[in-house]
């Protein structure tokens, strides 16, 4: 009898909830790095995509519409298994656009192998290789973040204004490093003495930095992780006098970097994408008060690709062709300009036949094939500390 | 003249000593894998991690006797720490041949499958590693942190060139040269290193003379325990310690070991030294060197480099097959594997 009356009673709950629900469900895939070598980024990451979701189911002012995301883990490396989780978001969960994917690589291989075949927009909060500029994307591939092309130049420019002419380059041996490393070569005009990759993971960088020793230059640019082989070359450069001051691409900003260094690597130099202003102090109050670390990577990014999506989908008609069409127009001038947390406000707006200019939380610009403009922050190491010299 | 000593120093400075420190790490390794393959007759997979653990104890030590104020003068504190590291890792290899390699010796498993059964070994210990130390870089050396430094030596001399000896540098061939005297004294003048050496040259003949076969393993597997701890400690005194590279360095490991003889201690000595020389002579940029040596006619335009450091890996495993295919049973002749 108690069994029949709970019984009972969860039917009447679950079709109280049927009742309430009369609007309907549009699925928006988020595929990131669950597993693999990023999964300790991907968390926080995936948390921010629905938290910009959320908030607009939350606001109301998506009329008939609920936005539901729906994981799947890209792996970061695999780019099989990345296709397949890609092609089960499309087909059966039959999704109106997808967030993601994060590393380069893979992020390619679903929008070659799963996007352009089924027409469903990706925007990729993380994806750096310039590569992916130049992907057969039929439009339909955006990135929150900027090329790693642009890093390039800027790293160029800096060595430039200081006037150092002589450089050796040491990247790590991967798709981010290669890429980063030709960029920086395709816009330095001074001399490169030395391109060479390193393996990360591992203790030994003897052979590394003979060789870039021999070669010589005034600075070694060092295009690796601060908490994988770039610290190890460093660490070596520093201990047979081979090089004292470093030019940092963005894989080397971390605390524990002046922490291992502190005054020995002063005078160095380095640039990381960096955003400030209302958008990001907004987002860190939002995030925060839902109990995501807000400087943690990639979270500001995640954020806006997924608050792009749902600005896309109700700008027009929500489907994947409404979003492919729209996207561009919410994200850039003119407009009335959207902060995180607005985007009620931003739905509203647009309902009304109003436009907007989506600023989120990190400035978002799409230039070219619709990637992030960007800003990073330059700085230099004085006294074992990171000190900004500007914003750029 | 002061041409010639710049690119002495140069020499000295990028290839000698770090060749030397490196090789003395991998000897230390390649002695604790080819002594596991002599006497209990398989390929330990598990050795790097073993190697791991004892670090990670000698961390944990090292801490606590910091904590108390204790240190070594200029030498690193890990080095009082090193017996306690000792002690548990010899514990942790003699519990795992309790519970898991004894049952197969008993069954006569063929070297193959206690081969596997190793990696299953190394899994759960990366994994207990993992538990305690957490996956991150530390760096645990400290005293000076060097006997030449760069800076010094070029205010000195006034040489161009700069030459740097890290403490931990001469700490670890003084402490590989210590060990391995010590190990060949005890393999060849005692009686249970002799007992060791008979049990590993034929198995039957040394039950019939009367060698107790459990004996010789436990002693082999404390003195594998004690290498491993040291060499795991001075590869991470002189790097850095990351469980994920311990597990890198296996494979140069077994190279050295495979090259200098599978079951040769001399062998692996040499086959490490071998190893590291190789991987940054192949892969040095001779046109510094060059540059002071040579008049200027014949200077060469490019680095001089045989091949770029992405192959020095490859050129570990090329040595691997050359030896392989000349001596399959190793320069020093050891047991074919």
């Amino acid at each position: 009898m108690k069994k029949l009356l709970l019984a009972s009673a969860a039917t009447m709950i679950a079709a109280g909830a049927g009742y309430a629900q009369d609007s309907e469900t549009l699925n928006v895939g988020v595929i990131l790095g669950f597993t693999g070598p990023i999964e300790s980024l991907t968390p926080g990451m995936a948390a921010s995509a629905e938290l910009a979701l959320t908030q607009v189911n939350d606001s109301g002012a998506f009329e008939g519409y609920t936005l539901a995301p729906v994981r799947a883990d890209s792996t970061c490396t695999d780019s099989a298994a990345a296709t397949a989780a890609g092609e089960r978001l499309v087909t059966s969960d039959n999704v109106v656009a997808i967030m993601g994917a994060d590393c380069s690589g893979v992020t390619g291989a679903v929008l070659a192998n799963v996007a352009v075949p089924n027409g469903v927009v990706m925007v990729s909060p993380s994806a750096t290789s310039p590569a992916l500029s130049q992907a057969e994307d039929n439009g339909l591939f955006f990135r929150t973040s900027p090329s790693d092309a642009r890093q390039g130049e800027i790293l160029a420019d800096v060595l430039e204004e200081k006037g150092i002419e002589s450089v050796a380059v040491t990247y790590t041996n991967s798709d981010y490093g290669k890429g980063l490393s030709d960029a920086f070569a395709a816009n330095f005009d001074g001399e490169i003495t030395i391109n060479t990759s390193h393996e990360d993971g591992k203790g030994d960088y003897s052979a590394e930095i003979g060789a870039l020793a021999s070669a010589g230059g005034d600075v070694l640019v060092v295009l690796g992780y601060v908490d994988q082989g770039g610290k190890g070359i460093m660490q070596a450069a520093i201990d047979t006098g081979a090089f004292d001051t470093f030019l940092l691409g963005d894989g080397m900003y971390g605390q524990s970097l002046v922490d291992t260094f502190g005054a020995d690597i002063d005078g160095s130099i380095g640039i990381v994408p960096w955003s400030e202003g209302e958008g990001t102090e907004a987002f860190n109050a939002l995030a925060s008060e839902a109990g995501i670390e807000p400087s943690g990577a990639y979270t500001r990014e995640s954020y806006d690709a997924a608050a792009l999506i749902a600005l896309a989908l109700a700008a027009g008609e929500p489907t994947r062709e409404g979003v492919k069409a729209n996207l561009m127009a919410v994200a850039n001038a003119p407009g009335e300009p959207i902060l995180p947390g607005e985007l009620g406000k931003a739905i509203e707006i647009l309902k009304s036949g109003g436009d907007i200019d989506y600023v989120g939380a990190t400035n978002v610009e799409l230039i070219g094939a619709g990637e992030a403009a960007g800003s990073y922050r330059y700085y230099t190491i004085t006294d074992g500390d990171f000190e900004t010299v500007e914003i750029r | 003249m002061i041409d010639l000593l710049n690119a002495l120093v140069a020499l000295l400075n990028y290839v000698v000593i770090p060749a030397t420190a490196y090789g003395a790490q991998l000897a230390l390794g390649a002695l604790g894998v080819t002594l596991v393959f002599g006497i209990l007759r398989f390929s330990n997979f598990a050795h790097a991690d073993v190697m791991a653990f004892g670090t990670m104890v000698v961390i944990g030590v090292t801490a606590l006797f910091q904590s108390w104020g204790i240190s070594f003068g200029i030498l690193p504190t890990a080095l009082l720490a090193l017996p306690f590291g000792c002690l548990a890792t010899i514990a942790l290899v003699l519990g795992t041949d309790r519970v898991v390699y004894r049952f197969y010796r008993r069954v006569k498993a063929a070297p193959v499958m206690l081969m596997i059964v190793s990696i299953g070994v190394a899994f759960v210990m990366n994994g207990v590693v993992r538990m305690f130390v957490g996956t991150e870089d530390r760096t645990f050396s400290d005293g000076a942190r060097f006997l030449i430094s760069a800076r010094d030596f070029k205010a000195a001399t006034g040489l161009d060139e700069a030459l740097s000896l890290k403490t931990t540098q001469a700490v670890t061939v003084v402490t590989a040269v210590i060990v391995v005297a010590a190990l060949f004294w005890f393999l060849n003048r005692t009686r249970t290193g002799k007992s060791m050496r008979a049990y590993s040259d034929n198995e039957d003949l040394a039950l019939l003379s009367g060698i107790n076969p459990e004996h010789v393993v436990r002693v082999t597997w404390v003195i594998v325990a004690i290498l491993a701890t040291v060499a795991g400690t001075l590869y991470g005194l002189d790097k850095s310690f990351k469980p994920f590279t311990y597990f890198q360095i296996l494979l140069p490991m077994f190279a050295a070991a495979i090259v200098g003889g599978f079951g040769s201690p001399l062998g692996a000595i040499v086959g490490g030294f071998t190893i590291a020389y190789a991987e940054i002579l192949f892969t040095y940029a001779f046109k510094k060197v060059a540059g002071y040596v040579l008049p200027e006619a014949l200077q060469p335009d490019g680095l001089a480099q045989l091949l770029s450091t992405d192959y020095k890996f490859a050129v570990s495993f090329a040595i691997l097959v050359i030896v392989l295919l000349f001596r399959p049973n190793g320069l020093f002749g050891g047991k074919s594997a």
